[in-house]
């Protein structure tokens, strides 16, 4: 009897006894998912402060999620945490919407001549193909130091891709579609604008997704060449002076804003493209 | 050289030139087409009814010969032309109102009375209260009537319906059938039919080319008498010389 209000409340918005079933064995289940993930956690963080503190494992290399917490509160309080994360998040949110536009520009550019096309196709497979990180050091040189170079890294590591990916898109747009805005005497700038741009929107937006990781990527790799501001440049200083306790600090903070970011991305998506079906 | 001819295609060939070789797609095609006269294209798939659509658009230039609409001859696509196709291809992130306003837009025509029209032609159709919905939120005999609500929008004399209900179903099919030649009926339209379907070519039609492959000729030309031309579709199919056309187009078709 006294379960009464709890099975009222697992049972709440039903049709019918059945759907009322339904409705308390689905919820039941997303709270066992909810649960077992915490456990997951709890038992990660747990075995880990334990294994340190016993020193199961290098508590020098490996640090401890108490002096992670400790050090992350010390740093905050001294007030030089926020100038990194704003430097990185900055530098990643720059290079990421400039990759995507400057890739989707050239995309355009490529679809609206079919002869630079053909001609372009070997060098967007090569670019694709190299690594760029291993551009760094000459971003170093040509932009120095700080904001510019680690930008231009981001930009390189996305740009390649997005221009495959989004004139990939361009060349799929159903040929039935174009015919039809061509009966009504549409210009090349027209069939661009009312049917292949809008057509290949979704894929403008899910690149936009992976262009986020990317960028990442790119903005970390280029503060551990040049920066002296950042998180990745932070990873860099601790492991020089062998703090791994800050190099902990650094990816729990990436790995926070990198999923705030792609949920951010999501968020769009869903907005821009909710009434597709 | 004049005529009193809406349409007129004297000696147009088609070859279509690629890598692998080439393709004679119709080969010295003459016809012509009154206004308000009700025409169809009937053939196997193949014999270039599609390609002679294409051309009369002006999407496409003939290798030979030329085509003219009321003395002028075709050299791109035109505003007198409507064009349906075999599918709706109605734009998914568009509503309604906005696909069927898309050829005003482009003909930078979108004038108040203009979108007044096409609501207007909407409401014919019986479709006005679903104009702010989404294509995907209608069924496909729906989504055709929109397409041909979208076609006629910026008031074409001429249409060109390329298969326009293959991809329906049969009792959807019918049913547009009726309706498709009763508002060309009432608007006074000219129109060029093109299909495989043999009854569908005789109910629908005042005149129907038979067309043979490889390349694309016209063979006959057959006309339907007032008894089956005159009713809808529908009933046209239920006069008794209905048969007895039905065989005769079919003989043809065979015939080689």
């Amino acid at each position: 009897m006294k379960l009464q209000p709890l099975e009222e409340w697992l049972t709440r918005g039903k049709f019918s006894p059945e759907h009322g079933k339904y409705l308390k064995k689905e919820r039941l289940y997303s709270f066992l998912v909810g649960v077992s993930q915490l456990v997951i956690l709890i038992f990660f963080i747990g075995l880990w402060e334990v294994a340190s503190t016993y020193k199961w494992i290098d508590p020098l290399l490996f640090s401890s999620p108490s002096r992670i917490w400790e050090t992350f509160i010390t740093m905050l309080w001294a007030g030089d945490l926020h100038q990194h994360i704003i430097a990185t998040v900055w530098e990643t949110v720059v290079g990421f919407l400039l990759g995507t536009i400057l890739g989707t520009a050239i995309a355009i550019v490529i679809w609206w001549s079919k002869f630079l096309s053909r001609v372009l196709d070997p060098y967007l497979v090569v670019l694709n193909g190299m690594p760029k990180v291993a551009l760094g050091p000459l971003f170093i040189v040509a932009f120095g130091g700080g904001f510019t170079a680690t930008i231009a890294m981001a930009i390189a590591i996305s740009i390649v891709i997005t221009t495959i990916v989004v004139y990939g898109s361009f060349k799929e747009v159903d040929p039935n579609f174009i015919k039809l805005v061509q009966t009504f005497g549409a210009k090349k700038k027209q069939i661009f604008s009312k049917i292949v741009l809008p057509a290949s929107f979704p894929t403008i937006i899910s690149t936009l997704k992976v262009n986020v990781g990317l960028a990442w990527v790119g903005v970390i790799v280029g503060e551990f060449l040049v920066s002296k501001l950042g998180l990745g440049y932070l990873i860099i200083y601790g492991f020089q002076v062998f703090n791994f306790t800050l190099v902990f600090v650094s990816l729990f903070i990436i790995a926070i804003c990198a999923t705030i970011m792609y949920h951010l991305v999501q968020y769009v998506e869903k907005l821009l493209l909710k009434n597709r079906k | 050289m004049q005529s009193d001819h809406l349409i007129s295609f004297e000696h147009v060939t088609k070859t279509f030139i690629t890598w692998d070789g080439e393709t004679h797609a119709v080969e010295d095609i003459c016809f012509t087409v009154k206004e308000g006269e009700f025409v169809t294209l009937l053939g196997p798939s193949g014999c270039g009814k599609s390609t002679l659509l294409s051309i009369l658009a002006g999407l496409i230039k003939p290798t030979n010969g030329e085509v003219f609409i009321r003395n002028e001859k075709v050299t791109g696509t035109s505003k007198h032309i409507g064009y349906m196709l075999q599918q709706d291809y109605l734009l998914g992130w568009r509503t309604i109102k906005e696909n069927i306003f898309l050829g005003l837009e482009i003909q930078g025509q979108k004038t108040e009375q203009n979108q007044k029209r096409a609501l207007k032609l909407l409401a014919e159709m019986g479709l006005l209260s679903y104009k702010d919905h989404y294509p995907s939120q209608l069924s496909g005999g729906m989504r055709q009537r929109v397409a041909l609500v979208r076609t006629l929008a910026t008031n074409p004399d001429i249409l060109l319906l390329d298969e326009p209900f293959s991809a329906l179903d049969y009792q959807t099919k019918l049913k547009l059938e009726d309706l498709v030649v009763d508002t060309l009926r009432r608007k006074k339209k000219t129109a060029i039919l093109v299909t495989h379907d043999i009854s569908e070519a005789i109910a629908m039609s005042d005149r129907i080319f038979i067309l043979s492959p490889n390349p694309g000729r016209i063979r006959t030309v057959i006309e339907i008498p007032d008894v089956i031309r005159t009713p809808l579709p529908f009933a046209s199919r239920e006069v008794p010389e209905f048969q007895s056309y039905f065989q005769m187009v079919w003989k043809e078709l065979n015939y080689s």
